[in-house]
């Protein structure tokens, strides 16, 4: 689903200049949670920013669902994602002069398809991530683990064969981060659809399939994850 | 994506009520100056509106109609014999003092027209008879004059009305008639009266016919025969039909010489352009607030995959859309001021189709600089930044 081979990304120019992804090599498979875990200012949202196709690397390659994304127009890029990404974005980032329902269906009206249409078919994906009722309402009124929980649904109303999500879990508290990733584990089990989570909480690597450790903008390592036990929220941080 | 894009802006009241405002009072200022510049301009041609002849033949310096070079008694037969001439009668038109009942004096606008044919009287009287106006010391006022010319004119029992008496330089005044006519320039109320009459009003000077007006043959157009009374007489003769691109019409020719030779153009001109700076400035400073406030939901759209283009419109409609509600308010402000200007008799006030056509087109100018300035800030948001928020 998605390769990325070699990547290398700086910032800045001259003495100033940040290598931010250096040689990156990682791979996502359909059906599985890959989460890219570090610490803060390693690289992670660099990486994901690339995968997406939000930002241009300097070199290397990133194919994602057999496309090179490095050797696609602006234009090309940005229809690719309306089409084949999902987002999850840190702080939801919900528009609140709309409905639920309406941030929902953000992504089938960028797609062209009716502002009717759109509305079915959000209403429709809100009820299976239980928030069914509350479409008319406005995100405000709902709390965090809610807004996440919206923010999914809008990630998946156009079912995009990729969903990346930055921090999903950076502003719940334990049981609505519970019930969050539970949903993941719901969507990444489609074997149409991969699940990249970058994400420096460790209250919920036990979710991932596989875990890719960064650090400098290096991936030191990829390890695949056995589930023997269900996958649970730790409610303590474990340092 | 316009019902997104009307959400987001309606969602946010405080700026879509500052945009509205901004535009209002842009609009408001922009129709409501030129509008009164329009009326007052229009009210310099009030005599040529009042006395409605087709022709005025006037001394060869004379520039506008509020301007007297008293002509020759004579001037009137040689006009009469131009073969495009089919009638020429003498006009006075001057300001003279009138003592009212209580001693005190106003200034009135005095027509003087030929007694035969009253031509040049008004064209719509509201009460009285015009023909009575060839009685011994009678003369026809308009509406104006039966507030004005009266002892209190806070006090609608004490109106001029038919019957009533004063006195134009110490000549006895009695009105017989009451007529609709439009406000002079100088604020004073048209009398009108016959030609000898006026010239009794008057203090005797050696020449006292300020203008001769005339008709065109049957057959010949206004504008003909006034070029074959100017070459045969040598007077200046002007078409008397409204304002517009001919400098031989005595209101286009009265219009520009006040727009060239005072400082009322400037002083209007000035408040319209300060109304549309100030309405750019109100509303491109409140819309780029806007779009930054909104700035990380517009990323967000962009890095779902939005293109810049639809972006960009979607700021355009936005803009477009507090213009055409700030503009359809600000027209309705200006319609109730002219109710009121109407009402009143004043201030001046006249709006042609020009006047909120060129105010909408300012106002739709103003609300593209506002989106251009969003649009600019929108295209430097990579979407990358999003996720770094």
């Amino acid at each position: 689903m998605v390769d990325v081979r070699a990547v290398e990304k700086s910032f800045g120019e001259g003495a100033s200049r940040i290598h931010v992804l250096k040689q990156v090599n990682l791979q996502a498979r359909s059906g599985e949670i890959t989460m890219l875990v570090g610490p803060s200012g390693c690289g992670k949202t660099t990486l994901l920013s690339a995968i997406a196709g939000t930002l241009r690397i300097e070199s290397g390659e990133i194919n994602v669902l057999n496309n090179s994304l490095e050797k696609m127009s602006g234009h090309a890029l940005t229809r690719f994602r309306a089409k084949s990404i999902g987002f999850i974005f840190q702080q939801f980032n919900l528009i609140p002069t709309l409905t639920v329902a309406e941030n929902v269906g953000i992504p089938l009206l960028i797609q062209g398809v009716s502002s009717g249409k759109a509305l079915t078919r959000s209403r429709e994906i809100l009820e299976k991530v239980g928030l069914g009722p509350r479409w008319k309402e406005r995100p405000n009124k709902l709390s965090g683990g809610e807004q996440q929980r919206v923010a999914i649904a809008r990630a998946l109303v156009h079912e995009p064969p990729l969903v990346i999500c930055d921090e999903p879990t950076a502003a719940l508290d334990a049981q609505n981060g519970e019930i969050v990733l539970d949903l993941f584990r719901q969507v990444a089990r489609s074997p149409e659809r991969a699940v990249i989570i970058v994400t420096h909480d460790n209250r919920i690597f036990s979710y991932a399939d596989r875990i890719a450790r960064m650090d400098d903008g290096e991936i030191l390592e990829v390890r695949e994850q056995l589930h023997t036990e269900k996958p649970h929220f730790v409610h303590e941080h474990a340092h | 994506m316009i019902g997104l894009a009307l959400k987001m802006l309606f969602g946010d009241t405080a700026k879509y009520l500052m945009l509205v405002a901004g535009l209002f009072f842009a609009t408001f200022l922009i129709v409501q100056q030129a509008s009164v510049f329009c009326g007052l301009m229009r009210w310099t041609t009030a005599t040529l509106k009042n006395v409605g002849a087709p022709i005025f033949v006037v001394e060869e310096r004379v520039e506008q109609v509020n301007e007297t070079n008293p002509m020759r008694d004579t001037d009137v037969a040689r006009i009469r014999s131009v073969s495009a001439v089919r009638w020429a009668m003498p006009l006075y038109s001057g300001i003279q003092r009138v003592r009212l009942e209580d001693g005190s004096f106003k200034t009135v606008q005095l027509i003087g027209i030929d007694a035969a044919s009253l031509a040049g009287a008004p064209g719509r009287m509201v009460a009285g008879n015009l023909e009575d106006l060839r009685l011994p010391n009678t003369v026809v006022i308009d509406e104006l004059a039966t507030t004005r010319l009266s002892s209190n004119p806070r006090d609608p029992s004490k109106k001029i009305k038919i019957g009533d008496q004063f006195e134009i330089n110490d000549v006895e005044a009695r009105v017989v008639g009451i007529c609709k006519a439009m406000r002079s320039f100088t604020g004073g109320p048209y009398i009108w009266t016959t030609y000898e009459r006026a010239l009794q009003y008057t203090p005797t000077s050696r020449k006292m016919l300020t203008a001769v007006i005339a008709a065109p043959v049957e057959g010949m157009t206004s504008g003909q025969a006034a070029a074959e009374i100017e070459r045969t007489t040598g007077l200046r003769a002007y078409v008397n039909r409204d304002f517009g691109d001919n400098p031989k019409d005595f209101n286009t020719a009265t219009v520009w010489w006040y727009v060239k030779n005072t400082g009322i153009p400037i002083s209007f001109g000035t408040t319209v352009v300060i109304g549309f700076i100030v309405g750019v400035a109100i509303a491109c400073q409140t819309f780029y607030a806007f779009v930054l406030d909104n700035l990380k939901h517009l990323g967000a759209l962009k890095a779902m995959g939005m293109s810049n283009f639809r972006l960009s419109m979607m700021l355009l409609v936005q803009a477009l859309t507090v213009g055409i509600i700030g503009f359809g308010l600000g027209l309705l402000a200006t319609s109730g001021f002219a109710m009121g200007a109407i009402n009143n008799g004043q201030p001046p006030f006249y709006m042609p189709w020009q006047i909120p056509v060129a105010a909408f087109l300012a106002v739709q100018l103003i609300c593209m600089l506002a989106a251009l300035m969003g649009i600019i800030r929108l295209g430097l948001y990579e979407p990358a930044m999003v996720f770094r928020a």
